[in-house]
């Protein structure tokens, strides 16, 4: 009878969920469906700046919008099954948060407006023809960062850096992305670039370690890995007194010297206001992809005097936000 | 669930039924625990997409990646029989070098196929819809692969191939080169990946480096989970649990989407994923007392019937 028991039990955790699937949303309620990749803070920054500019708009979840939230834990299987989930539900806007949930989206759905964001190069990943005007049922805002603009960043806070080490996954296509930028970018600054390939967190400190002596000042771009390890990239910059740059402010607080960056939390925002305008029934082709608008400039003197730099005054006037 | 969600759970677990038939090859006929899957299934991906990008006819890409799949499998199998590293060290060597082999064919992470000449094409001009006509293809396909492969473990050669693996001394008594049978049904499991790999890129509109992360869990869940619902009694039978394990696994996912209502949340998945899996997969030692239990009561009954 209890072996009996443990069957029914077993049987009844798988069919469930089944039986019970998601409430039917009430008919005025507005749907957005938002997927992403994989957690970590920058793409979660940017799923509640989406959620914060539809409330301020007067889409508040439980009232009348319907939000939905799901993540593919860094499996691109999954992030196709989601993006059929979302499709059959039916939602008034997906958002697709990086380049890969924002694939598998554009390739269930040509009706559907899909709202991507925190994808580095939109054209070359086929979600749009072009940035201007793209046409059918997708628009949305890349976070392509300024790169000139970093380095010009990083020689204003030390002018003697010719060798740029830049610390990435080779297996992420933003990345990639940000280093050739970098790579065409540098040789103007009079600077050298060398790479430091990282495939997992886990070897991101031994490819800081890699590139000690060899460099004069470590550049993170906005990688997925090697931001979620930064802290050891900090350790290697302070333990060999090499400074520390990033892409992304959220770096900052964690103990890079300096990002002039935005952070993904407005570049959720900005993608939440291209959500709403569909919302309020704007065609998503006619609404054209954005880059990163707001730039902030965030310094850690904390960090830079453990790293043996000297912010210039100058530089730390025109900073938004000083951790010391 | 709605239908588009199940359909869709549908295509997945048939693309990844094929795997599921790589991973029993190589895991239950050849015995060969084979990791090389989780870079020959982006291999295949990447394959495919760089021919299909460069205006290869589609189909021939995705014979393409079924060879490069095959050279995979090959390079596993020889480091495993000809210079004797352990099979499952073997496996991962040859899988971690596959992530910058696939770096290095596509040039990128990633190659996105929407709006590209894919084997999938033809389907979009049909008058059903591409969500309903896509898992129908793909039912065809893993059944016409099924159906080759069980004719295959029938022949000669099949049968040489699973005495190799079942019991490789034995076989080498009866003059089976088993070194030649481990090679050639390593090369079979991992093109059947790799073809996998490539049609899950072309109807997923993107072949990306990350992939293959997890892709043997899912299959090794696939092998074992179907072994659980359909008792692998005959080769038919295993091959046929293959695939009803990988429908699980994606049906197990797809609930674990909906389990919203229980307080569940996304970073949930994989866990509930795990939970469901083993759920499926101790079915069948809860089945087994039942049925001796059974067969115990049937017993008592008889000897009582016969008592006059």
């Amino acid at each position: 009878m209890k072996v009996l028991n443990k069957a029914a039990l077993a049987l009844a955790a798988v069919m469930a969920p089944a039986a019970m699937s998601a409430a039917p949303a009430l008919a005025q309620d507005v749907i957005v469906a938002v997927t992403q990749i994989v957690e970590h803070p920058a793409l979660d920054a940017a799923r509640n700046g989406v959620k914060d500019v539809l409330a301020e708009n007067g889409f508040e979840e439980g009232k009348n919008l319907k939000w939905m939230h799901e993540s593919a834990q860094g499996n691109v299987a999954t992030a196709a099954q989601i993006a059929k989930k979302f499709v059959g539900e039916q939602p008034d806007v997906i958002v697709t948060i990086a380049t890969p949930s924002s694939q598998a989206v554009v390739a269930s759905t040509k009706d559907i407006p899909v709202v991507f964001s925190a994808v580095t190069d939109p054209v070359a990943a086929k979600l749009v023809s072009n940035w201007e005007a793209p046409g059918a049922n997708v628009t949305g805002v890349s976070d392509m960062a300024p790169i000139d603009r970093h380095l010009e960043m990083i020689q204003r806070i030390v002018p003697d850096a010719k060798r740029l080490g830049v610390l990435y996954n080779p297996g992420e296509v933003n990345s990639v992305s940000s280093l050739d930028a970098v790579k065409k970018e540098a040789p103007n600054l009079g600077m050298t670039v060398l790479e430091g390939p990282a495939p997992k967190s886990g070897e991101v400190l031994a490819a800081a370690r890699a590139l000690v002596g060899k460099v004069d000042a470590f550049y993170v771009p906005t990688d997925n890995t090697v931001v979620s390890a930064f802290e050891a990239v900090v350790k290697v910059g302070i333990d060999a007194q090499i400074p520390v740059f990033a892409a992304d402010t959220d770096s900052v607080p964690r103990g890079a010297i300096a990002a002039l960056g935005f952070n993904y939390y407005d570049v959720g925002r900005q993608t939440g206001e291209k959500v709403v305008r569909i919302l309020k029934g704007e065609k998503p082709g006619e609404i054209p992809v954005a880059g990163v608008e707001k730039m902030d400039l965030w310094l850690n003197l904390g960090s830079a005097k453990k790293m043996g730099v000297e912010v210039p005054e100058a530089v730390v006037g025109e900073a938004q936000k000083v951790v010391e | 669930m709605s239908l588009i969600a199940i359909l869709g759970t549908l295509e997945t677990g048939l693309i990844f039924g094929l795997v599921a038939l790589g991973v029993f090859l190589s895991f239950r006929v050849l015995q060969f625990p084979d990791l090389t899957v989780d870079g020959s299934f982006p291999l295949g991906a990447a394959v495919s997409a760089t021919f299909i990008v460069a205006g290869v006819n589609p189909y021939l890409a995705t014979l393409f990646a079924c060879i490069a799949g095959a050279g995979a499998g090959l390079i596993t199998a020889w480091l495993n029989v000809r210079l004797n590293i352990l099979h499952l060290l073997a496996s991962i060597l040859t899988m971690i070098a596959l992530y910058s082999v696939n770096l290095r064919i596509m040039g990128r992470p990633n190659i996105a196929l929407l709006g590209e000449n894919t084997v999938f094409l033809p389907l979009e001009s049909l008058p059903i819809p591409t969500y309903v006509a896509l898992p129908l293809v793909l039912l065809v396909v893993v059944i016409l692969a099924k159906v080759a492969l069980d004719l295959f473990l029938g022949s000669q050669i099949g049968l040489a191939m699973r005495a190799s693996g079942a019991n490789a001394r034995m076989a080498r008594a009866q003059g089976i080169n088993t070194g030649f049978y481990v090679l050639m049904g390593m090369a079979l499991s991992n093109a059947l990946v790799a073809f996998a790999g490539a049609l899950f890129a072309q109807s997923q509109g993107a072949a990306d480096v990350t992939m293959g992360v997890g892709v043997i869990v899912v299959g090794l869940a696939a092998v074992i989970g179907g072994e659980a619902v359909v008792l692998p009694r005959t080769v038919f039978l295993a091959t046929l649990g293959c695939i009803a394990g990988s429908l699980l696994y994606r049906f197990a996912v797809a609930m674990a989407l909906n389990a919203d209502f229980i307080g569940l949340k996304a970073q949930d998945l994989n866990l509930i994923t795990a939970v469901l899996v083993a759920a499926a997969m101790v079915l069948p030692t809860v089945r087994a007392p039942v049925k001796r239990a059974l067969s115990k009561d049937r017993r008592i009954l008889a000897r009582l019937k016969a008592k006059p």
